[in-house]
């Protein structure tokens, strides 16, 4: 049998997820095929086709996904899900929205957020926000699996040549009307998979003065996070999000500054490899997971941390 | 109109969950339990939604052991008009979630269905999606806010990028971010009404509802731990063991 991945892109290019995804698929079969759903998205079927760990790519393009539905993608995925053991997707909001949906029709318990496979069957998934790690055995025939994609590196995106198949439209579906996304548009590197992440909690006190952690992240080519509770509050938008229901990001290099440290925020970054925290109160939880804590008044450490980065000679992008 | 909510009972988010010696699961013996965060904003939506005239009657249903009877108590003394509580022991799926919850739609009939977007304790992120499947009825997944039109629901959902704005037909699913509105608390005269709202129980085996795990939980154990680190005393010697020790800047 094989293992079908469905693809999340925006009809221009892969999301690069995707490419983190595939390569956990792509552990579970190597016989990986790949479905993109959309309208007018030959380059991203064309870029797909080139990742070497992809074996065939199955195209379905109609006017009815241009925007992602997951009533209308669901039955597209239904109709081409037969001959596959395993249907994969990444676990963010796309796959989330799209994969229990495919897998109550599939009659298949979902195992979701996958950190690890273990075997085609078995993988390892952490539960209660990260604080225990679940070893779980699917008995399922066919299996639904979303990925944790940044527990996974991404696939190498050229020197393949997949096949490609044109697929046939699936009945559309009118129970849903897509009417619009706001995207916040962004020169930073995506959160998701940032090499440097600086954080903001409510010690940062307003949105305003968010701007002492912009200016360090244009200094260290960083994604801007925060804790629930700045987004709560208004200072920054829902986007920025780091933590249980969140996003979950693993950067080289993680900055909390003012944030105290709850369970739910430590959940999406305490696998990063260093994390410094910032924080007046000594006893904040955060210090827990640090490898640098410095205790200080964040309105005082941040232009002083701008300063000493400024005196370095050169600096990693 | 009839808003069905759904709610879980979970260890209270506020408690540092452990894992047992056994690798059988977590401790919840003399843990404090409290409803599903998101569930209690699934709730307080469907109470506003009533309370504005758009809602004539909010039924809360939980699936569990007897003590999840008290996630409906709650949602009863804050406002909901009548309780559900279906029995069933052990480990349950979301798969065989959705399966009950779609058996109680059929029964009572309700105009939408509001649950959080994910249960703290699995972490799953499935019941509703799988729910809106099992009826073919459209999906409004992590919704920040709601927009309750005539034959329709407008909805705002928070995703990777920013938010979405889609429009679903009623009957329809919703799952519940917790920025969609502020939880109430359950006032004390509440809280003692709340115990002579009706409170229906059901035997999940009486639904004909194949509740079997299909996951083998294999063990369960704790993550790998961080190693200590140390507290630097300025500014500058941060920066100095960021370039130097670690050297990721």
């Amino acid at each position: 049998m094989s293992a079908l991945l469905i693809a999340e892109h925006n009809n221009k290019e892969i999301k690069p997820f995707t490419l983190n995804a595939i390569t956990a698929a792509s552990q579970i079969d190597q016989d990986l095929h790949v479905l993109v759903i959309g309208h007018s998205c030959e380059a991203v079927v064309k870029s797909i086709s080139e990742i070497p760990n992809v074996k065939k790519v199955i195209h379905v393009d109609d006017a009815v996904y241009e925007n992602y539905l997951p009533e209308n993608f669901t039955p597209v995925v239904m109709k081409n899900s037969e001959n596959y053991s395993h249907i994969i997707c990444s676990a963010n909001t796309f796959g989330k929205n799209l994969m229990p949906r495919i897998a109550a029709l599939l009659d298949t318990s979902q195992v979701s957020d996958i950190i690890k496979v273990i075997s085609a069957d078995t993988f390892l998934r952490p539960i209660y926000a990260g604080n225990a790690f679940a070893t779980v055995k699917s008995t399922d025939a066919k299996k639904c699996i979303t990925i944790r994609p940044t527990s996974f590196d991404p696939a190498p995106t050229t020197g393949g040549t997949a096949e490609i198949i044109k697929a046939e439209k699936a009945e559309a579906s009118d129970l849903t009307k897509f009417i619009k996304r706001e995207e916040v548009k962004s020169d930073r590197p995506e959160l998701g998979t940032a090499r440097v992440v600086i954080s903001g909690g409510r010690g940062m006190g307003s949105g305003d003065n968010f701007k002492l952690i912009t200016a360090i992240a244009d200094k260290l080519n960083a994604a801007i996070g925060a804790s629930r509770a700045a987004v709560d509050a208004g200072y920054i938008t829902n986007d920025h999000q780091v933590g249980q229901t969140g996003k979950v990001v693993v950067p080289d290099l993680y900055i909390a500054v003012g944030i105290s440290g709850a369970i739910q925020h430590l959940a999406g970054m305490k696998e990063s490899k260093i994390i410094v925290a910032i924080n007046k109160d000594g006893e904040a939880p955060i210090f827990s997971v640090a490898d640098y804590g410095l205790e200080a008044d964040l309105f005082e450490a941040l232009p002083q941390f701008l300063e000493e980065l400024n005196k370095l000679n050169t600096i990693q992008k | 109109m009839k808003i069905l909510v759904a709610v879980k009972r979970v260890i209270d988010y506020n408690v540092q969950v452990r894992v047992k010696e056994d690798g059988t699961g977590v401790v919840t013996d003399n843990v404090k339990m409290s409803t599903n965060p998101p569930d209690d904003n699934a709730i307080e939506e469907a109470v506003k939604i009533k309370e504005s005239g758009k809602a004539k009657e909010v039924v809360a249903v939980t699936i569990g052991e007897d003590k999840a009877q008290e996630t409906v108590r709650k949602a009863l003394a804050v406002g909901a008009d009548k309780g559900i509580h279906v029995k069933v022991d052990g480990i349950i799926e979301p798969l065989a979630v959705s399966k009950i919850l779609q058996k109680i739609v059929e029964k009572e009939k309700p105009d939408l269905v509001f649950m959080g977007k994910q249960a703290i304790d699995d972490d799953c992120n499935q019941t509703g999606q799988m729910l809106a499947a099992l009826l073919n009825w459209p999906q409004a997944t992590f919704a920040s806010k709601i927009e309750v039109k005539d034959k329709s629901l407008e909805v705002t959902r928070e995703v990777d990028e920013g938010l979405e704005t889609i429009e679903t037909n009623i009957p329809s699913i919703v799952t519940c971010d917790l920025r969609l509105n502020e939880p109430r608390y359950a006032s004390l005269p509440n809280i003692m009404k709340a115990k002579k709202k009706p409170l229906e129980q059901i035997n999940a085996s009486d639904l004909g509802v194949d509740t079997k795990p299909r996951i083998e939980q294999i063990k369960v154990e704790e993550p790998p731990k961080r190693k200590a680190g140390i507290k630097v005393a300025s500014v500058e010697e941060l920066v100095q063991k960021l370039k130097n020790e670690a050297k990721v800047i």
